[in-house]
């Protein structure tokens, strides 16, 4: 039973629940014309205190799509958290008003703040370098609906791992799934926080970290390419050091195979060239789309229309 | 050759790794203690080399499982006429609030002051704890 939940975490759901949640995507991806009014008069608060385009897009273009209203902010200094609200007091507030929560916030376990105050399902639409689930969604959708399976697979996640929540989600979840290994690919500095590889290896899951790309994208199904997020960095100068360490373009390509694919959370900055958009491996404008559609199968769960 | 003379009654905590006993001193509040309390830091130890000591003339009633967040190797002993009449090893707690407090800059905690710290054991072996929030490691005695 999805109705009334939170999603903080990509494992907040078992994996049963998570495919109540995909075929239900899978339905509306089929005849999205049939769910047209399935939320009429609830709403959606969206509140962002960190810049977003394609998740908040993403969040409200899937409420409306479904018959709903959404209010919210897209930025903190157009609301009353400009005037040192508490995130529990505004969520109370907003509890008031919205039936359903989306949270995006800088600082990690913001949304578990929130949820702890709301009566009303919250939803983390990524927290500082933490945990973005909803976009765990639409990589698992992505994944499912091209690979028809979420077993067996080998994740390259490459760039920046350590403050990159898309992967840390990832990892999460898909390593829930039996058989899946993972090869995290990023320079020492960028690698995946220590969290992560712990859970890994008490699981018993294979995985290995490497510096080099080349070395293992032939031996890839997915390469999920991240973003160096400079909104991430305290220094400066760090940055400008490691945001182009890892640039995917048509010659490494090449050294992939024929049935990899390649995923990215997007934006891209320079991580993808440009060359490679046309490959039939390049998944990541249809994953936006998926996303949409598995935003839209969450909310009527949670709110509990389906 | 210092000498700090053995208690009566109370409780004589042992074994601290050297350079953790003053953490553990004032986690227990005993700067404020009005009874008779002795931190005594690098004694000589034939296992440890070096190890600090905390004595305590009173009987005084304190979660012990709690320096065992500071350093799980510790021996508490507690002396009744001057003799040691029970030894403790405290062991991790499974959940702490407002103990360990989280070292990650973007954890929501750092800004949010009126939430508590929780922490949960994830591994007991290693002594590692995670934050409720943001999922960052503790290490017991490394951070």
């Amino acid at each position: 039973m999805l109705k009334g939940r939170h999603l903080l975490d990509p494992t907040d759901f078992s994996p049963g629940e998570l495919d109540e949640i995909f075929d239900f995507a899978d339905q509306i991806i089929q005849s999205p014309a049939q769910f047209n009014h399935l939320c009429d008069s609830s709403i959606l608060a969206t509140l962002f205190y960190e810049p977003s385009t394609r998740t908040r897009f993403s969040f409200e273009a899937a409420m409306l799509r479904l018959g709903g209203n959404v209010v919210g902010f897209s930025e903190p200094t157009s609301s009353s958290v400009a005037k040192g609200e508490s995130v529990a007091d505004t969520i109370r507030t907003v509890a008031c008003y919205a039936d359903i929560i989306v949270m995006r916030h800088p600082k990690e376990g913001a949304p578990r703040i929130a949820s702890q105050y709301s009566p009303v399902p919250v939803i983390n639409a990524g927290d500082g370098g933490h945990l973005h689930p909803t976009q765990t969604l639409t990589d698992l959708l992505t994944i499912r609906s091209v690979k028809h399976q979420l077993t067996g697979l080998t994740i390259g996640c490459c760039g920046d791992l350590k403050f990159g929540r898309t992967v840390h989600s990832l990892i999460k979840a898909a390593s829930r799934y039996p058989d899946n290994r993972f090869v995290l690919i990023s320079p020492k500095e960028l690698r995946v926080p220590d969290y992560v590889t712990a859970d890994l290896a008490t699981k018993g899951i294979a995985y290995q970290e490497v510096e080099r790309l080349d070395d293992v994208i032939g031996n890839l199904d997915i390469l999920y390419m991240t973003r160096v997020q400079k909104e991430r960095f305290f220094n400066e100068d760090d940055y400008v050091r490691l945001k182009d360490v890892y640039v995917l373009n048509a010659e490494k390509m090449r050294l992939a195979r024929q049935d990899m694919i390649v995923m990215h959370p997007l934006p891209r900055v320079g991580e993808i060239s440009y060359d490679i958009d046309d490959d039939p491996r390049a998944y990541y404008f249809k994953q936006a789309k998926f996303g949409m559609f598995v935003r839209m199968a969450l909310i009527s769960k949670l709110l509990g229309v389906s | 050759m210092l000498t700090i003379t053995s208690i009566k009654n109370g409780i004589v905590i042992d074994h601290i790794h050297a350079g953790l006993g003053i953490r553990m001193f004032y986690q227990l509040g005993l700067d404020k203690a009005d009874y008779s309390v002795a931190l005594i830091m690098n004694a000589a130890s034939t296992h440890m080399g070096r190890k600090d000591i905390i004595k305590i003339e009173n009987n005084v009633d304190f979660d012990v499982t709690m320096l065992a967040l500071i350093d799980p190797n510790v021996t508490v002993n507690v002396i009744e006429d001057e003799h040691i009449v029970r030894k403790v090893k405290p062991e991790l707690p499974e959940r702490v609030e407002d103990i360990i407090k989280c070292k990650n800059p973007r954890c929501i905690t750092s800004v949010e002051k009126y939430i508590p710290q929780v922490f949960t054991l994830v591994n007991r072996e290693l002594g590692q704890y995670r934050c409720q929030y943001c999922d960052e490691i503790y290490t017991v005695g490394k951070d």
